[in-house]
C-alpha cells in the first residue's frame, strides 16, 4: 500500500498571528486507507484540510498528494482531490444536474454546453445513474434549494466523486445535519467507500465518526497528539482496568499480594491494570476470598480523547 | 480548450444565477426608478429650462455608464465573500487556473450588468428618455466597455482586500463617492480644484463620460453636458484598464493563497 498523502513537518501561521495554526506535523495516509482528523473547534483541522486542497499556502514543510508536490504541481494535486466542504458548495439557485454539469466542465470531462439536452451522452448516462443511486431521478431539474440538508451533502458527495479522485477530503461533513440525516450519510460513505476504494480524508469533532476510521490523528492547538488506529489510541491512553472489592478487604489485598499483582486502591476497591482480556480471566480465577464487586472498565475513544485534551490543556496552562 | 470550457461554465453560472434571483432582478429596477424616474423628473421639471438640457436624459445616461461600471465591480468583488460560500468553493479547488476564474468571472459579470443595462434602457424609454434607436445602437460598444472597465476596477480593490475583512463593507466607500465625482446625476463641468483632482481620480467617471459622449454626439447639448471627448475616455479607459487587470490578477494571484 503506497503512501498518496505525505505531510512532512507542516507549519502554518497566519498573516499577523503569534502563534502557529498548523505546529510542526507530520503524517502519511496510505492509498484506499480511511484516515480521520480529530480534534476540538479551533484546533488546526480546518487550516490543515484548506492546504492539502491547495486552496491556502503554507508557512513551511512539505506535501505531497497522490505523487505530486503541492508547490510545484498543485493542478495535478486538484485534479487527483475530491472536496467536501465545512459550508454548502451547491449554488442554491442552480438545479441539482446543473451543479453537477458545472463541476464536469470545471475538471474537463465534458466540453461546455448551455443545456443539459446538449451535453454528451456520456454526461447524461453519468447523471442518471448516480441519480438513481441517489433516488433523485425526479428533481434532477429542480433547484437545490427544494433539498433537504442530508440530500444536498450526498449530491455535494456525488459530485466530488466524478472526477474519480484518489483521495476525497471531508471537512466536518456531518456538522448541520440531524441525527437522521447524519447516519444515512454514513451508510452512503460506507458505501463509497467499499465500492470506489477512495482513500478518505476526514476531519471531525465528533468521536463516533472518528472510530470507524482506519487511523485517527488527534490534533490540538496544531499539534498532532496522537496517531494510531481507534484501538491503539484507546489502548496507549486509557489502560483498561479491573475493579475488584471484598467485604474481606485485608484478605483480598494480601491474596492480591502473593499473586504478585500490581494494583492501586480506589474508593476501598482494588483497581488492576490489564493489557489483554485473558489476563482478568486468569487473575479472578486464582482469587479466592469472596468478591462483592467485580468491573471490567473498558475505555471508549471519547475517555481518551477528553483525557489528551486535558492534559494538554493542563500542561500549557 | 479546457480554459475556454471553463471560462464558459464560469460565466454562464453567473448569468444564471442573475436570471433566476428575483430579488436581484427587482432591485437593478429600483435604483434607475429612483434616480432617473424621480430625481430626474424633479430636476427636470424646475432645473432643465435654465440648465438648457434634459436633465432626465443627462441622469440616464449616468446611471446607464455607472450602473454597469458598479454591477461588474460589485460582482468581481463578490469574489472574495463567497469563496467561502456556495460553488465558488469549488472554484478554488478545481483544476482550473486563476487567471481562468477572473476571466471566467469578468466575461459573467459583464454579461449580468448588461442585462441590468437593458433594464435601466427599458426604464428610460417607459419614463420618456428620448433615446432613438441609432442612439441605443451607437451607445452599445460603450456601455460593454464601462461594464468591462468597472471588472478591472473591482478586481483591483478585491486585490487588495484581505479575506477577512467583509467586501460588503468596503465596497460602498469605494463606490459611492463616485457617484458624485463622477457625475452621474449631477453636472461637474465646473468644479472647485480639489473636487475637480478628487473627480480625475475616479475611474466611473470616464465610463459614464463615455457613454454620455456618444449619447450626446452631435446633438446641441454636447458642450454643456460632456467633459471629454469619447476617444480621450477610451484611451484613459483602456490605459486604466491594463493596469488595473494586470495589477489586480498578480495580486490576486498572489494573495488569495497567502493568509
Amino acid at each position: 500500500m503506497g503512501e498518496i498523502i505525505e505531510v512532512k513537518d507542516l507549519v502554518k501561521r497566519y498573516r499577523k498571528a503569534k502563534e502557529n495554526a498548523v505546529d510542526h506535523i507530520s503524517f502519511d495516509v496510505g492509498e484506499g486507507e480511511f484516515f480521520a482528523f480529530l480534534g476540538p473547534n479551533g484546533a488546526g483541522k480546518t487550516t490543515t484540510i484548506s492546504i492539502l486542497t491547495t486552496t491556502l499556502a503554507k508557512t513551511s514543510g512539505e506535501v505531497r498528494i497522490a505523487g505530486y508536490d503541492l508547490d510545484r504541481q498543485a493542478s495535478r494535486v486538484r485534479q487527483s482531490i475530491g472536496v467536501i466542504f465545512q459550508n454548502p458548495s451547491l449554488d442554491q439557485n442552480l438545479t441539482a444536474e446543473e451543479n453537477l454539469r458545472f463541476h464536469c466542465v470545471l475538471y474537463g470531462l465534458y466540453p461546455f454546453a448551455p443545456t443539459y439536452g446538449l451535453m454528451r451522452e456520456g454526461y447524461k448516462r453519468k447523471v442518471s445513474q448516480l441519480s438513481k443511486v441517489l433516488g433523485i431521478e425526479n428533481d434532477l431539474n429542480k433547484p437545490i434549494k427544494s433539498f433537504s440538508g442530508g440530500m444536498k451533502r450526498k449530491l455535494e458527495i456525488i459530485r466530488s466523486l466524478m472526477h474519480n479522485p484518489k483521495v476525497l477530503f471531508l471537512d466536518e461533513p456531518t456538522s448541520g445535519l440531524d441525527p437522521a440525516s447524519r447516519k444515512s450519510l454514513w451508510e452512503y460513505l460506507r458505501q463509497v467507500r467499499e465500492g470506489e476504494r477512495t482513500t478518505i480524508f476526514l476531519t471531525t469533532h465528533y468521536l463516533e465518526e472518528a472510530e470507524e476510521a482506519d487511523r485517527v490523528a488527534i490534533i490540538d492547538k496544531g499539534k498532532i497528539v496522537s496517531l494510531g488506529t481507534p484501538e491503539q489510541i484507546k489502548k496507549k491512553l486509557i489502560k483498561s482496568y479491573l475493579l475488584i472489592g471484598s467485604r474481606e478487604t485485608r484478605k483480598l489485598e494480601s491474596e492480591l499480594n502473593k499473586l504478585k499483582t500490581k494494583y492501586t486502591k480506589l474508593n476501598g476497591k482494588y483497581r488492576v491494570d490489564f493489557a489483554r482480556p485473558a489476563e482478568v480471566q486468569k487473575l479472578v480465577s486464582k482469587i479466592k476470598t469472596s468478591l462483592n464487586y467485580l468491573n471490567i472498565h473498558n475505555p471508549t475513544l471519547e475517555e481518551a480523547y477528553l483525557d489528551i485534551i486535558t492534559k494538554e490543556n493542563n500542561a500549557s496552562h | 480548450m479546457r480554459a475556454i470550457n471553463a471560462i464558459a461554465t464560469i460565466a454562464y453560472r453567473d448569468f444564471m444565477k442573475f436570471l433566476r434571483d428575483r430579488t436581484r432582478i427587482l432591485a437593478t429596477f429600483i435604483f434607475p426608478f429612483l434616480f432617473i424616474g424621480i430625481l430626474g423628473g424633479s430636476l427636470q421639471s424646475n432645473l432643465a429650462e435654465d440648465a438648457g438640457y434634459n436633465f432626465m436624459a443627462f441622469i440616464f445616461t449616468g446611471v446607464v455608464g455607472q450602473v454597469m461600471f458598479q454591477s461588474t465591480a460589485a460582482g468581481i468583488i463578490s469574489l472574495i465573500e463567497d469563496r467561502k460560500n456556495d460553488f465558488s468553493q469549488e472554484l478554488f479547488v478545481s483544476p482550473v487556473s486563476r487567471y481562468t476564474i477572473i476571466f471566467g468571472k469578468l466575461v459573467g459579470e459583464s454579461l449580468v450588468s448588461l442585462a441590468q443595462g437593458i433594464g435601466v434602457v427599458i426604464f428610460g424609454l417607459v419614463v420618456g428618455v428620448p433615446l432613438t434607436l441609432a442612439q441605443f445602437i451607437q451607445m452599445s460598444p460603450a456601455v460593454v466597455v464601462s461594464g468591462l472597465f468597472g471588472g478591472a476596477f473591482g478586481l483591483l480593490v478585491l486585490s487588495n482586500l484581505s479575506s477577512e475583512r467583509s467586501a460588503n463593507q468596503i465596497f460602498p466607500f469605494v463606490i459611492f463617492p463616485q457617484f458624485f465625482l463622477a457625475g452621474v446625476f449631477s453636472p461637474i463641468k465646473n468644479l472647485p480644484f480639489v473636487l475637480d483632482i478628487l473627480s480625475k481620480l475616479s475611474p466611473m467617471r470616464y465610463a459614464v463620460d463615455l457613454v454620455r459622449g456618444i449619447y450626446y454626439l452631435g446633438a446641441p447639448e454636447y458642450e454643456k453636458t460632456v467633459l471629454a471627448s469619447p476617444i480621450v475616455n477610451i484611451v484613459v479607459i483602456g490605459t486604466l484598464f491594463a493596469i488595473f487587470m494586470v495589477l489586480g490578477t498578480v495580486m490576486f494571484v498572489r494573495n488569495e493563497r497567502n493568509r
